[in-house]
């Protein structure tokens, strides 16, 4: 079994490579400037079936491994950030679904239909008036006769116009405290996004990630059994955690890879002699290897504990995969400005084939989603108490 | 003991309901505990009990109720006779 696996996996993992090489990258440029969706590169994930990727087989899904999903993200990433970031964020969904909802004879439909439509899921956790705290919410679902209604101010919902559903996290009841969160499934025809801003960003522009109030009304049987509390600490935060660190690796790996080309080019020009900035190539490819290694080493342990909801509780893991983001978020700025140190101006310039403006862009997102700051409080305060190393 | 726990929740707790109120076995996340104020329980049951919690005690569970943290402690503050045999 795990030859059929790895050989399904494997050809996932091709896809991926060139669904990017052919579509994601001559777009990814455009979809940047426009700030529009990559609607060509999930034109073909969807074709490929790779929206369904981590659905298990039995629901008619790929049933690939988080390490399986880790490898696609880079991949993606490589070659048009913003395909990386929706595919990791959607991926996120689909694992919450499958780890927390098959038990609801709703959702194992459910998971049928989205193996078959190769539906795109979006988020809807942040609120304004929380501070930045996914894990409080103001909204409260409002049960009535067998349906919820559902009101939520969104600072911003990621590819929100572009998804067929979006998973929102509410208070369980109206009197209910703020961290006593479920989350809701709310469908394209039950839910409307009024827009409150616009996205016109930095980097990750592709995201199309402005700001809603989303409204829905939706059967009660769309509330996930569980509470959100442990959908979150088992699944949404390490999953999300791996993926977009991954697909960090993603954007890394193209601008040491721009790197590599500039010096390869420079030392062409000039035959048997080393090129002043291949010292500063060894360096940024030691760099790369370190950022692979914390993703690795990080998917190892989720997946080592996957089955146990209890090690996934553990403050220990919460603080490793804390690290593993502020780790890897502070990488993959590092390095894209290596590799402009490397390509000089020709790095500099937007005109260029080494040009590093837009994956410096993406790079500087990664510390500000799911700010750096408030995660090194939470693990400050963790370790109050903490003493495993 | 459990008015020791009631104590220091009402300390440190901050729930959204009176801790007199609450059953040993009710679901103290379901009343608001965070996982910040977690560790500031924690903290002050550790003062309280003169005991502090092991790593493997760092859990979501070890907090749920007044009894899981009863237990906890009982293991605790037993553990040093039980070490001894």
């Amino acid at each position: 079994m795990p030859i059929t696996v790895m050989s399904r996996s494997f050809s996932a993992l091709e896809k991926a490579q060139q669904i990017g090489l052919e579509i994601a990258a001559p777009n990814a440029d455009a979809v940047d400037k426009d700030a529009r969706f990559p609607s060509e590169a999930f034109d073909a994930l969807r074709t490929e079936r790779m929206l369904g990727i981590f659905i298990p087989p039995e629901y008619g899904g790929g049933g690939c491994s988080i390490a399986d999903l880790s490898a696609i993200c880079t991949t993606l990433g490589q070659y048009c950030s913003a395909t990386g970031m929706v595919f990791a964020m959607h991926q996120i969904q689909i694992a919450c679904l499958v780890r927390h909802a098959r038990n609801s004879q709703f959702f194992a439909a459910y998971l049928a239909e989205l193996a078959d439509t190769q539906a795109l899921i979006a988020s809807a956790t942040s609120e304004i008036g929380v501070g930045g705290d996914v894990r409080s919410s103001v909204c409260a679902v409002e049960r009535d006769n067998g349906s919820f209604a559902i009101r939520k101010q969104a600072p911003v919902i990621s590819y929100g116009e572009h998804a067929d559903a979006i998973l929102a996290t509410a208070r369980s009841s109206p009197d209910a405290p703020p961290s006593d969160q479920v989350l809701t499934l709310l469908k394209r025809e039950e839910f409307t996004l009024t827009r409150t801003s616009g996205w016109d960003t930095l980097g990750f522009r592709g995201t199309c990630s402005p700001g809603f109030v989303l409204s829905a009304i939706a059967p009660e049987d769309h509330i996930l059994p569980v509470s959100y509390a442990e959908i979150s600490s088992q699944t949404m935060l390490p999953v999300s955690h791996i993926l977009w660190a991954s697909l960090w690796v993603g954007i890394a790996t193209a601008a040491v890879g721009r790197a590599r080309a500039y010096i390869r080019a420079e030392a062409r020009k000039n035959p048997g002699k080393t090129p002043a900035a291949s010292v500063r190539l060894a360096e940024v490819v030691s760099k790369l290897q370190g950022m692979r290694a914390v993703v690795n080493d990080s998917v190892r342990d989720y997946e080592g504990i996957m089955g146990d909801p209890d090690a996934l509780s553990a403050m220990n893991f919460a603080i490793r995969m804390n690290n593993l983001k502020l780790n890897c978020s502070t990488a993959v700025v590092d390095i894209v400005g290596h590799a402009m140190l490397i390509c000089g101006m020709s790095g500099y310039r937007e005109d260029s084939k080494f040009s590093l403006g837009r994956l410096l862009r993406d790079a500087y997102g990664a510390a500000l989603m799911i700010n750096n700051d408030r995660i090194y409080g939470a693990n400050a305060a963790m370790l109050l108490v903490s003493k495993d190393d | 003991m459990v008015e020791k726990i009631r104590d220091t929740l009402r300390q440190y707790a901050r729930l959204n309901r009176d801790v007199s109120a609450i059953s040993e076995d009710a679901d103290l996340y379901a009343f608001g505990l965070t996982s910040h104020a977690t560790v500031n329980l924690m903290l002050g049951l550790e003062d309280a009990f003169q005991v502090e919690f092991p790593e493997r005690m760092l859990r979501r569970r070890t907090f749920e109720t007044i009894a899981n943290i009863r237990e906890s402690i009982e293991e605790l503050t037993s553990g040093q006779t039980a070490s001894a045999s």
